[in-house]
């Protein structure tokens, strides 16, 4: 009896390793690869005997040379801040009076649809609209669709903020004759500002990683770093990839450890 | 009633001020999303191209009896307004509008319409005819006047292989233009098994998580959510490098012995590389719901059960499985969401075999240039989206969903 538990206890951990294995192993793989020295997907003989000659800096150095990327990354940039800060205020705002509006199940699955409608359908009924006001092919126009898709992120991470935020410190601060603007700047936002700023990362990383819409309608002066990878997977498939994918890869890190860090210190009391 | 009153503005003021607060973002979706959605649907079923470029003809077959070729007023009105189309550049729109309707009218179209300059008088039916036979067909007046139509169903006719017949029945396509219903079944499927393969993969995933001291389930968590916000083109890019046949797991295999050089396995460009790299894409979706419910179940109840003598299976069936059901949904229903709308992956790993309906929709959109029919297809994927929203909101709770 506590054999076979012993062994389904064994077989249970050994699973959860493989399939944690490959969560993870696909991701970290990408990241000797793009010090290869040589132009190809694989492990060379070379760097599995750990030669530092088999290792080098050449893809990372045609990044920095080559001006699609560069400029790819600017785009990438300008768009996913501006959206980003389009989002972040129109969702925040949005949120605060999601808790107390009427019919307030139908605004949130609205405002959630730019989320799970597939974006191979978003992006085709933005490219008709954006074409149609002349705005296909231009900055405004990617901004302006990147911050559609941004907003739904915004309003979940402030909401779930504001569901554990007192409404009494809002009350006592207009008690003692704050105007709702001073309140909500001084009370409200200082406390609710986790959310705020996870929401805000959140969009930056939808936009920083969305391909579609821009495939659809982005020209070529609004080529982002997705659509310039979108480019090098299905055209010319070079090792330059697998260094842009390192980098994203460690932007994603950061993200991430900022955002957990931010919900710790938003939520001291639960976990 | 002075009181009364008071009551009521408090009630209503901070409503009102929601609604104000709600506005900016309703409005700015309404316009940058809600309004697109709907101009692809409007694209879907409306197109004037051949009622713009055609007015006259097609006023004149509305009294045409169909039965044998029109008479010669409609030829002379149709080679007038053809020559009209041409000069201003909308004839090749036109064709290839027709055309969809009655393939190998295109050709038909801007050849004639080239030579229909040299005819300086009538009888245009004769000199129509002579120019190509396909205007002595009475299927070509058909089409052209199928074509015409300003609004049609038949775009969502052909996104499930039927056609409209001249005489107002419906038909299948024909057995070698049936690609959609198919489509959809196969992006059905492979939904379900994305969804079946996570939850499988998942579930004792979130398990080890949930019960797990807080420090490991912290750096478990950390293992999850790395994937989750890496970069969904890098993710894909890392498949590529592991599966293709010059790639480290078949390079791996060949070392070991277990394949020779020859016999090198195709795991990607295929169906396997669409249902190995989705599943790995979209199981955080599955683990993150599962492991908040997880979380909640207190572990004393396993010991409980087993104290009064119930088998470890026993005890996981009756007393902690159903009590996770509600995650199970959550996962389930947001996996498969995000499943059949998938477009990106594969697109880059799919190949020929792992195509599912967004990508034909992202082919008619830029290759064949069919947006009415793309519009049609996003129309029906987007039915199916929100019917399983809608059940999503139901059974979860829309206001509940939470981001990692």
């Amino acid at each position: 009896m506590i054999s076979t538990q012993r062994i389904g206890r064994g077989a249970y951990l050994a699973s959860c390793t493989l399939i944690f294995a490959f969560l993870i192993a696909p991701i970290l793989v990408i990241v000797p690869l793009s010090f290869n020295a040589e132009p190809y997907f694989t492990f060379t003989d070379g760097m599995l005997r750990l030669d530092a000659e088999a290792y080098s800096l050449r893809w990372y150095r045609q990044i920095v040379e080559n001006e699609l990327w560069t400029r790819g990354l600017v785009n990438s940039l300008i768009i996913g801040i501006a959206s980003t800060a389009l989002a972040t205020a129109l969702g925040t705002i949005a949120a605060l009076g999601l808790s107390s509006m009427p019919g307030r199940r139908i605004a949130m699955a609205l405002l959630i649809s730019p989320m799970v409608t597939p974006v191979i359908i978003s992006a085709a009924g933005m490219f008709f609209f954006y074409s149609t006001l002349g705005l296909a092919q231009t900055h405004i126009g990617l901004i302006l669709s990147h911050a559609a898709l941004g907003t739904p992120f915004v309003v979940i991470t402030v909401t779930a903020t504001l569901s554990a935020f007192d409404t009494n410190l809002t009350r006592a601060a207009a008690s003692l004759g704050a105007s709702p603007l001073l309140t909500f700047r001084r009370v409200q936002l200082p406390l609710i500002a986790p959310g705020v700023i996870s929401g805000a990362l959140f969009a930056f990383a939808t936009s920083f990683d969305e391909v579609v819409v821009v495939l659809f309608m982005g020209g070529i002066e609004q080529r982002t770093i997705p659509r310039q990878m979108w480019a090098g997977i299905r055209e010319q498939i070079s090792p330059t990839i697998l260094a842009v994918a390192t980098f994203l890869i460690a932007f994603a890190v950061l993200l991430l450890l900022t955002v957990e860090w931010l919900r710790r210190s938003a939520a001291p009391q639960a976990d | 009633m002075n009181s009364n009153t008071n009551i009521k503005t408090n009630t209503l003021r901070p409503r009102l001020r929601a609604t104000g607060l709600m506005l900016p973002l309703l409005a700015f979706i309404a316009v940058t999303f809600i309004a697109p959605l709907a101009m692809m649907l409007v694209h879907s079923v409306y197109d004037p191209t051949v009622a713009n470029a055609l007015p006259e003809t097609l006023n004149l077959l509305r009294e045409w009896d169909g039965k044998s070729t029109p008479d010669e007023a409609v030829y002379a009105t149709a080679a007038r307004e053809l020559l009209k189309a041409r000069q201003d550049r909308s004839l090749g729109r036109v064709a290839t509008r027709v055309n969809r309707v009655h393939p190998g009218l295109r050709s038909v179209f801007t050849r004639s319409a080239r030579n229909l300059q040299n005819v300086r008088e009538g009888p245009y039916r004769e000199a129509m005819i002579g120019l190509n036979s396909a205007w002595g067909d009475v299927q070509t007046w058909y089409a052209i006047r199928s074509a015409g139509d300003r609004f049609t169903a038949r775009h969502y006719l052909n996104a499930l292989d039927l056609q409209p017949l001249p005489d107002g029945s419906i038909a299948r396509q024909p057995p070698e233009r049936r690609i959609y219903l198919s489509l959809l079944w196969r992006t059905f499927i492979v939904s379900l098994s994305i969804t079946a393969i996570c939850l499988l993969l998942g579930y004792p995933i979130a398990h080890l998580i949930a019960h797990s001291p807080p420090r490991i389930a912290n750096l478990l968590l950390i293992l999850v959510l790395v994937p989750f916000w890496t970069s969904l083109l890098v993710r894909t890019t890392s498949w590529i490098v592991l599966l293709q046949t010059q790639g480290v797991i078949n390079d791996l295999l060949v070392t070991l012995g277990l394949i020779g050089d020859d016999g090198r396995l195709a795991m990607i460009y295929n169906m396997t590389g669409t249902l190995v790299a989705m599943t790995h894409v979209l199981l955080p979706f599955m683990i993150l719901p599962l492991y908040s419910i997880m979380r909640a179940i207190p572990p004393t109840q396993m010991s409980a059960a087993a104290s009064l003598g119930a088998s470890s299976f026993q005890a996981f069936w009756r007393v902690y499985w159903p009590q996770t059901l509600p995650g199970v949904g959550a996962g389930s229903l947001l996996v498969f969401i995000l499943a059949i709308g998938y477009y990106i992956t594969p697109a880059l790993v799919g190949g020929s075999t792992g195509q599912l309906i967004s990508n034909m929709i992202a082919y008619h959109m830029q290759t064949s240039l069919n947006w009415s029919l793309a519009g049609a297809l996003g129309g029906i994927l987007l039915v199916c989206v929100i019917a399983l929203y809608l059940l999503y909101d139901r059974i979860v709770g829309i206001d509940r969903m939470r981001l990692g």
